[in-house]
């Protein structure tokens, strides 16, 4: 009760290892160990190059998924969004390839970036203005893109116009300075993300949001247009993958992006964000994606498992990681 | 210990106790919240403790009933030592807790609570039949007419208390403990719960009684303990002790002292005006208006929809307004970011759930209502908000080890504090604080208002929402009373007294009980 303690308090100092923020990237390290002690060639440059790149479209995606779940949300569509906004994409680019050749690409670049953030945008409006559990939206638009690929591509595929082909083809297969492109727009996404997540309004806001809506609501954030911004960036990451995706196979199909959610959202939660929001490590979210990957390259490369089990794993990874976090509370 | 000098401790007897409690204590970390309790609990007796809040009422009675481990000391039931690992152990022991706030699952039966989890079976499957005609006994011997199929959510909050006081009686009981029975409750039910307790406790029981109403106390109580600051001030004949005493004894100090001297501050000119405010299902029209510079106070019975209001008002819930205006001029709010920008603060009264991140630090808590202020471009300025922080931590003496304590660390004074220091970095000029100081100590009290007379001096507009009418009356210049969803009178000067409230807020003597129709 005297003043004793007044104005005494110091900023902390943060040198003190934060166990929870590295976890991710101490589970990434020792799986490159066990990798290497399975097969040695697991750690060899070109396998390395080719594991992480094939994580790129779930790590864009899911620095998406980060901001929808720290905000409190769930987004369960983004595999057939991924599939729909594809088909779009491609449709779109060779309607234009006729008459406009290889300036098509950068147009449906923009088209499927605009796709993806409409179709955000229709799963945080549903949410927020129909106030239904984003479990359920999401679940809803699942299906409905799915349909929509399936109908798009008439149960076939969509290929991309031939003249188009070798122009697109770098965006998968190509690189700069040795590092593949997907990997530098997984990157730059990332980067983005940890941007607009750490340092500005919106970031702060939606950690908020996903901590407490009513703390939130009470101090004058308007809850509903921060999810659905979310559920935007969410959809503008998707479109990003698309365009990294579509040169790999050169065509969307109805079975594009199957089970993408799954590792979506267990990349998120192993790389440390809380399902329930109000917390959200981006680029934890990028290890968890990497991991996810890894653990697939290793079941092919080595015979304890059968590489038909991937997904099996996945959904254990999740389930245990929520474990993890249950019993670490 | 007591400053009284005609009142004594009065020492433990030698007889049997049902419970006797010897030396019990408990510690956090290098936080001691209860040290040395000593004290016997005897069947057929009313035993009631009191203290302000935080003097460790809530933990002794969680390691009562098995839910806290006591850091120290021991436990003795029957005359046998015990230790409950969970509050399930205690219960078996024939302890049982009557909680504060109301735990039944509203969409279930009165029949269906009262055995929930320990549901009568016969031949493998649930018998409906044996546990509502149970039921049906049980509250008739509590004297409640209450049919076991009635929806506990379609009752009064009355009933539902006395269900779950039903429930808790269920079980064996050798000690029941009543944790602020009657926080909820109307004068007239006060009443009868009240000659509930007393019939437990001439079947047999030994009683345990929580609270801080000492008018209560005093009507119930054969003995009552003192708490104060975690130590026991001593345990009192209950008969001998006045509600004077009591509230002497807990806070060990005149109460006189707790309150800033009154009309220091002079009144100007009107900063809110509100006209025919209406909130569907609590207000049905209330105008007021409130100067700059003058505390107004808002009392009535809890649940008479004086939160509602201002939620109301300030679109936190749906609700109309005919006219608003601030500072003369005429504001429209639909979202709450409008009374903000309008000016007009509003401090919460649930200070954990609609109040602070509980899980987010100082920082990120004191610039959530105001990030705007500390985003000069396109990024969030950190050392701006590490400044406004560090301004805050003194001016309203937030005591925190670090800087980076999470604001769930935080006791609930220094909570409240940094709640109110969120409130004000909106800069507003009319402030509404509801429940100013409820859950905090009696030091961290003094200091929110003299804070509050501070913000009048400095020419804002302050409105007071508080259950306690003491502190209406020691800081407000004025007081409506809410009743029925208006206002049933004003108050000022010397006209504010208790009694006075009581009778405005009931709508007089013989009428009491006008909560009901107001909630929800």
């Amino acid at each position: 009760m005297t003043d004793a303690t007044m104005g005494q308090v110091r900023p902390e100092r943060r040198l003190s290892v934060n166990w929870v923020d590295l976890g991710p990237f101490l589970a990434l390290a020792a799986l490159m160990v066990v990798g290497f002690l399975i097969n040695p060639d697991f750690l060899a440059i070109n396998n390395l190059t080719n594991v992480v790149t094939r994580s790129a479209f779930v790590a864009i995606i899911a620095v998406g998924a980060t901001f929808v779940i720290a905000s409190g949300g769930l987004d369960l569509s983004v595999g057939s969004m991924a599939a729909f906004v594809a088909g779009v994409m491609i449709l779109f680019m060779n309607a234009l390839a006729p008459e406009l050749g290889t300036s098509a690409i950068p147009l449906g670049m923009l088209v499927v970036v605009a796709a993806g953030a409409l179709c955000g945008l229709a799963n945080g409006a549903i949410t927020t203005i129909g106030r239904i559990e984003p479990f359920i939206v999401t679940l809803g638009t699942m299906g409905i893109f799915r349909a929509l690929i399936t109908y798009m591509s008439d149960g076939g595929t969509i290929p991309i116009d031939r003249s188009l082909r070798d122009a697109y083809r770098p965006i998968y297969f190509g690189d700069v300075l040795g590092i593949p492109v997907p990997i530098l727009v997984s990157l730059a996404v990332a980067g983005a993300g940890a941007f607009i997540l750490y340092r500005t309004k919106f970031g702060r806001r939606c950690i908020a949001v996903g901590a407490n809506e009513e703390v939130a609501r009470y101090s004058g954030v308007s809850v509903a247009r921060i999810r659905t911004l979310a559920f935007v960036i969410q959809g503008i990451c998707v479109g990003l993958a698309a365009i990294c995706y579509v040169p790999r196979l050169g065509t969307a199909t109805p079975t594009t992006g199957v089970l993408w959610e799954l590792q979506v959202i267990t990349a998120v939660v192993i790389g440390g964000t809380a399902l329930r929001g109000g917390r959200g490590h981006i680029w934890g979210t990028i290890a968890g994606a990497v991991i996810l990957e890894f653990i697939a390259n290793l079941m092919v490369l080595s015979d304890f498992v059968s590489e038909y089990l991937v997904a099996a794993v996945q959904g254990a990874i999740i389930i245990v990681a929520m474990l993890v976090q249950r019993l670490s509370k | 210990m007591s400053r009284a000098a005609a009142l004594e401790p009065v020492a433990p007897l030698a007889a049997p106790a049902v419970l006797a409690v010897r030396g019990i204590g408990k510690t956090y970390g290098a936080n001691t919240v209860l040290s040395e309790i000593d004290l016997h609990i005897r069947a057929g007796e009313i035993h009631a403790v009191i203290g302000e809040n935080g003097a460790g009422k809530s933990t002794f009675m969680k390691i009562l009933s098995g839910h806290v481990a006591p850091t120290t000391g021991t436990l003795a039931l029957g005359g046998r030592p015990v230790a409950f690992s969970g509050p399930a152990e205690a219960e078996a022991a024939g302890i049982v807790l009557v909680h504060q706030e109301i735990l039944l699952a509203d969409d279930l039966t009165v029949a269906e609570n009262l055995f929930l989890g320990r549901e009568l079976t016969r031949r493998g499957m649930i018998d409906d039949a044996s546990m509502r005609r149970l039921t049906r006994e049980r509250l008739a011997s509590l004297g409640s007419s209450v049919s076991p199929d009635a929806i506990v959510g379609t009752l009064s909050l009355a009933d539902r208390q006395l269900v779950q006081i039903a429930r808790a009686l269920l079980e064996s009981h050798q000690l029941v403990i009543f944790d602020e029975p009657t926080a909820v409750l109307t004068s007239e039910e006060v009443e009868t719960l009240l000659a509930l307790v007393r019939q437990l406790r001439d079947a047999g029981a030994a009683i345990l009684y929580i609270s801080h109403r000492l008018d209560e106390v005093e009507a119930l109580a054969d003995r009552v303990t003192v708490l104060r600051d975690g130590r026991m001030v001593g345990s009192f004949d209950g008969a001998e002790l006045t509600q004077a005493d009591m509230a002497r004894l807990m806070v060990g100090r005149e109460l006189s002292t707790l309150y800033p001297p009154k009309g220091a501050v002079a009144i100007g000119e009107p900063r809110l005006e509100v006209e025919n405010a209406r909130v569907p299902g609590f207000i049905e029209d209330v105008s007021f208006t409130v100067r700059s510079g003058e505390i107004l106070g808002f009392g009535g019975m809890i649940g008479a929809g004086r939160t509602e209001l201002f939620e109301g008002i300030l679109a936190l819930r749906p609700g109309r307004v005919g006219a608003l205006l601030v500072d003369g001029r005429a504001v429209r709010i639909a979202r709450p970011i409008d009374a903000i920008e309008a000016g007009i603060g509003y401090l919460t009264e649930d200070r954990k759930g609609k109040g602070l991140l509980l899980d987010e630090g100082m920082a990120p808590n004191l610039t959530l209502s105001a990030l705007s202020r500390f985003n000069p471009g396109l990024v969030l300025d950190g050392k701006r908000e590490e400044a406004a922080l560090g301004e805050t931590i003194a001016r309203y003496d937030i005591r925190v080890r670090a800087r980076g304590v999470k604001a769930g660390q935080l006791s609930g004074g220094n909570q409240q504090k940094l709640l109110l220091a969120k409130v004000m970095m909106t800069d507003p000029s009319v402030v509404v604080i509801d429940e100013p100081t409820r859950g905090i100590d009696i030091g961290n009290k003094s200091q929110i208002y003299a804070f509050v007379q501070e913000l009048a001096r400095a020419g804002k507009a302050c409105i007071v929402i508080s259950s306690e009418m003491q502190e209406l009356i020691g800081i407000c210049d004025r007081l409506l009373v809410i009743r029925n969803g208006r206002i049933a009178g004003e108050l000022a000067g010397e006209a504010m007294t208790e009694d006075a409230v009581v009778m405005l807020a009931t709508g007089a003597a013989g009428q009491a009980g006008t909560r009901g129709e107001t909630q929800a």
